[in-house]
């Protein structure tokens, strides 16, 4: 199976909604080997899509994404315990429903990949991975989890993952199940009926900063058509349009959200990306924690931070950062014009000396030293909606 | 969208219309719609020599850097400053109104080495092909 993966890398990996996305005369990309829409032309482009998504509602199709279920072996509490030893948050703090963002380190606390855990039972996990490192995840979790009691299945394959995301999302996918959406919380899930597909994870999670939710459907064809198509159909009164990785990109740098390869790397630690809330020190040992543990006690010598860009210019991935005098500081990981803000913003790694919220520094632009300011994090935060106070649920 | 017949056209997606030695320049239709939403235009100041071939400017999109190459010689005497405020215009009128450059050219004959615009369409037509396959 492993290597089976490795001799089909040199070709495109495509999603059952493939066909879809080329009639629909999306604009196609290679991300991580996998030839996914960046963005639909028809739908007015990145920018509109952006901005659907924000303002009321759009869909994407994130079945590239990979899941590793974890389930019980021949005793139960061996998955519990081994997704506590491989993942760096605390899987025992959740609820059976609930969801946690969390990462994989490798023993020096850098990262394997961030990951959504979903606690499906007492004993029994759902892992959602990145499509780039889905190979090198599996392989590691398989590795890793050996000396423990459990089953790792790669269930990748099996589900279509759509997620439709925006203010308005929870009202079209309403028209779609049976389940009571209003009672799943941020981070929280349940399986329902959804377009007539029985036991379907319904998750209240996303990766563009609004509320939205993900949904997993059988992967055949036929059963990924149909459930865009009546989402594209329920959210017809909202404008709902599809929506490529382009947008998914710009919404995730506007809430500070880490994408693999750019914020997060087998060269980052924790600390440095700034995750510190998200990984549980005192829940016992699991990997990465000795290293972290040292690191801490070192210090920090760089950090992430938020950048908004004074002089005209856009920063963009790899670009240096230097400092008054010209010295290089630091290095841009993301960065994109902000279609909320109007602005152009992006994310580095400078020393903390340079971190301070006002500081100015700046990003060498094609040979031409450009300012920018270092400002709060996230760029744009959701107002969430009034309502009656809620009990705070976990992070 | 047409591509106007008394343009010359690059296989790196720019056109140019000369009139005597005086040359207006700009990205294709084609490049718009490669590049998506253009947010950022980078051009060359009045007086700047440009050379064939080489990169005189860049048009960004939101996700994408792309350079613009020169397809002739000569010294630029007039930029499209209305591209710094409205840099979408690249995105509804490529061959109009969001022209990038004006400039007196070195040799005005060498154009002629550029493709005329059933040339262009078929050599877009062809790249459409081989990225669909």
């Amino acid at each position: 199976m492993e290597s089976s993966a490795i001799s089909f890398m040199s070709e495109l990996r495509k999603t059952p909604l493939n066909a879809l996305h080329r009639r629909l005369r999306a604009k196609m990309v290679n991300f991580g080997g996998w030839d996914m829409p960046v963005e639909y032309p028809s739908s007015g482009g990145l920018i509109a899509e952006h901005k659907a998504v924000r303002g009321s509602v759009g869909v994407f199709d994130v079945s590239h994404m990979g899941d590793i279920r974890i389930g019980s072996g021949k005793k139960p509490g061996g998955a519990l315990a081994a997704v506590q030893y491989i993942t760096m948050n605390d899987a025992s703090r959740l609820a059976i429903g609930q969801a946690q963002y969390s990462a994989m380190l490798y023993p020096h606390g850098t990262f394997v990949d961030d990951v959504i855990v979903h606690r499906l039972g007492e004993d029994d996990f759902l892992l959602v991975i990145n499509a780039g490192t889905r190979e090198k995840d599996i392989h590691w979790v398989r590795e890793n989890t050996k000396g423990f009691d459990c089953v790792a299945e790669d269930l990748s394959d099996a589900h279509t993952q759509l997620a439709i995301q925006g203010p308005r999302a929870a009202e079209v996918l309403q028209k779609l199940t049976d389940a009571d959406l209003s009672a799943i919380k941020n981070y929280w899930f349940t399986h329902g009926t959804v377009c007539g597909l029985r036991n379907t994870l319904i998750a209240r999670t996303g990766y563009t900063g609004e509320d939205g939710f993900e949904i997993y459907v059988p992967s055949d064809a036929a059963a990924s058509e149909k459930a865009w198509t009546q989402a594209m159909e329920a959210g017809r009164e909202f404008g709902i349009i599809p929506c490529g990785l382009g947008a998914r990109n710009t919404l995730r740098l506007e809430s500070k959200m880490a994408l693999y390869g750019h914020e997060i790397s087998e060269k980052i630690n924790v600390w440095e990306a700034g995750l510190d809330r998200y990984c549980k020190m005192e829940k016992g040992d699991f990997l990465g924690r000795a290293a972290l543990e040292q690191a801490k006690a070192a210090g920090l010598t760089r950090t992430l931070v938020g950048l908004e860009m004074i002089d005209r210019g856009i920063a963009r991935d790899g670009y240096r950062c230097c400092n008054e005098a010209g010295e290089s500081i630091g290095v841009v990981t993301s960065g994109s014009p902000s279609p909320t803000l109007g602005k152009n913003i992006a994310l580095a790694y400078v020393p903390p000396a340079y971190a301070a919220v006002g500081m100015i520094l700046y990003v060498e632009i094609r040979g031409q030293k450009c300012r920018a300011q270092v400002v709060l994090t996230p760029f744009y935060k959701r107002q969430k909606k009034a309502a009656a106070p809620q009990v705070a649920g976990g992070s | 969208m047409a591509y106007p017949k008394s343009y010359r056209y690059t296989k790196e997606h720019e056109w140019i219309e000369v009139k005597g030695d005086l040359a207006t320049i700009g990205i294709t239709d084609h490049a718009q719609h490669e590049l998506g939403d253009v947010v950022f235009v980078e051009l060359p100041k009045p007086g700047a020599k440009i050379e064939a071939g080489k990169s005189f400017g860049t048009v960004e999109s939101v996700k994408a850097v792309s350079e613009i190459y020169a397809p002739a010689s000569g010294q630029v005497i007039e930029t499209n400053g209305e591209l710094q405020n409205k840099p979408e215009t690249i995105n509804n009128d490529p061959h109009g109104a969001a022209w990038l450059i004006k400039v007196r050219l070195t040799n005005a004959a060498a154009i002629r080495d550029l493709m005329d615009a059933p040339a262009y369409e078929a050599y877009i037509a062809e790249k459409g092909m081989e990225t669909s396959a």
